[in-house]
């Protein structure tokens, strides 16, 4: 879980993606797409193009106006329990329209193996789109007005050893997150910035199923913030942070089973460094906290670790 | 902390086009021409930053020449007078970043009429700029400031969509 950043990757498992971006590439006619560099964003964990763990305001890939582009990304995340691993790709239209897709494979190390379900790996599909609906972050320098979009991501788990335990909770295996973001460079001072906020019900992003009713507990939507801040130290390079406020509904249908605090789910952070060695390729290494997840296996430990991604974009 | 988080979120979030105003209230007119007002102040010592006029005068003659070589963007500028294009710059970025001259030249509309703009073609060009800077030395964040008060351009230059 967990990723950050801001930047499309590639990683040594997204081949098949990798591929199709590398022959994308090489087609002559994409060869001149031309977004500024580091101005598309990376590739969030979910697919769309903001940081690592927030969707921004930016349509993903190298393609301005008039213009369309892809981008390929893989990332990995390890915390002290728990392995992520995402693949991924998104379509840039026009500098108007992004769509998305994300698999994610989450390992759940001893709280699967804890359950009965040693190896139990939780896989899910998202699939994303974005409108920019006005504005432009990087050039209107002249004014305060952030280049917003609005989104939605649909969520898919599939099915695994995990869905009775999911079923007891009432935490449903599909679901749609939807936001609005507003992003803002200020370029005179080389400070981007990024605030989303997301109407969503999933525990975990959806690795745990969507909302909970187990003991009275909700299935409604919640309205969660996100921050991202990046700075721009060199035209290759950007250090930042992420949070990302979650919902928590998992906790209360966790006490009605007997587990306490046990299924208590905490906000998402990061700190990232983002680098570009070429307008098509970026890479990107972060330190993520993404708090407790089930508490109850893991001792209550902070889940914090490292993220790497790495993205073509054309 | 969430609190905050939400506050601000809500505050950036707030920033629509209802109130989109100048960033800050220029210093002294910095209108290139009555029909393109980009109302940036520049960063303080940004002119000299650039080395006053002699810096910038060098920094547009190398740019000028780089664009014209530009695979992308090259062939717009075949038929330019680049010594002329350079002194027209020269006067523009020096007037805009702060220094003591006048732009005299067509407004950003007017200068790009008989070509045809793109929003990539202006992203390759900031891009050459960017590499000119970078060859004359100028630190990154100097480069920005320049472009913060260039980058406005954008809305007279891009004439093809």
């Amino acid at each position: 879980m967990t990723h950050h950043l801001r930047f499309r990757p590639l990683w040594p498992t997204a081949l098949l993606p990798l591929a199709a971006a590398t022959a994308l590439l090489a087609a002559p006619a994409h060869a001149d797409t031309g977004k500024l560099l580091l101005t598309g964003g990376v590739s969030t964990v979910e697919g769309a193009a903001g940081g690592g763990i927030s969707p921004w305001a930016v349509i993903g890939s190298q393609a301005t106006e008039g213009e369309t582009g892809g981008s390929a990304f893989v990332s990995r995340a390890v915390t002290r329990d728990y392995g992520l691993t995402t693949v991924g790709a998104a379509v840039g239209i026009d500098d108007r329209v992004e769509l998305s897709i994300a698999q994610q494979d989450f390992n759940t190390g001893v709280t699967g193996t804890l359950l009965g379900l040693p190896g139990l790996h939780l896989k899910q599909h998202i699939v994303g789109a974005k409108w920019r609906v006005a504005g432009d972050a990087i050039l209107d320098s002249d004014t305060l007005m952030p280049q917003i979009a609005v989104g939605v991501q649909f969520k898919q788990l599939q099915s695994s050893g995990l869905d009775a335990t999911l079923q007891a909770l009432g935490a449903k295996r599909s679901g749609a997150d939807f936001y609005v973001s507003a992003t803002k460079l200020f370029l005179a001072q080389g400070v981007l910035v990024n605030g989303t906020l997301r109407a969503t019900r999933a525990n975990q992003n959806g690795l745990l199923g969507h909302g909970a009713t187990l003991g009275g507990a909700d299935r409604g939507y919640a309205l969660q913030p996100e921050i991202s801040v990046a700075y721009l130290l060199s035209p290759k390079v950007a250090v930042g942070f992420e949070y990302r406020a979650m919902p928590n509904k998992l906790q209360r249908a966790g006490a009605a089973a007997g587990l306490g605090d046990g299924l208590r789910a905490d906000d998402w952070k990061d700190i990232f460094i983002a680098w570009a060695p070429s307008k098509n390729v970026s890479l990107t290494a972060a330190y993520v906290d993404l708090g407790r997840i089930v508490p109850a296996t893991t001792g209550g430990r902070k889940q914090t670790g490292v993220y790497l991604s790495a993205q073509l974009a054309f | 902390m969430k609190h905050l988080i939400t506050a601000a979120t809500f505050a950036l979030l707030g920033l629509t086009s209802a109130i989109a105003q100048p960033m800050a209230a220029p210093a002294m007119p910095l209108a290139v021409t009555p029909a393109s007002a980009y109302p940036m102040a520049p960063a303080a010592g940004l002119y000299q930053a650039f080395g006053e006029q002699a810096g910038i005068r060098a920094l547009m003659d190398d740019f000028v020449q780089r664009l014209r070589a530009d695979r992308r963007i090259g062939d717009q500028f075949k038929e330019t007078q680049l010594d002329q294009l350079a002194s027209q710059l020269s006067d523009q970025v020096c007037q805009l970043s702060g220094g003591p001259c006048v732009y005299k030249g067509p407004d950003m509309k007017e200068a790009h009429a008989n070509m045809d703009v793109t929003r990539s073609h202006f992203n390759a060009l900031v891009e050459v700029l960017q590499t000119s800077m970078s060859a004359r030395g100028i630190p990154f964040t100097r480069q920005n400031q320049l472009l913060a008060v260039l980058a406005p351009m954008h809305r007279d230059v891009v004439n093809t969509r």
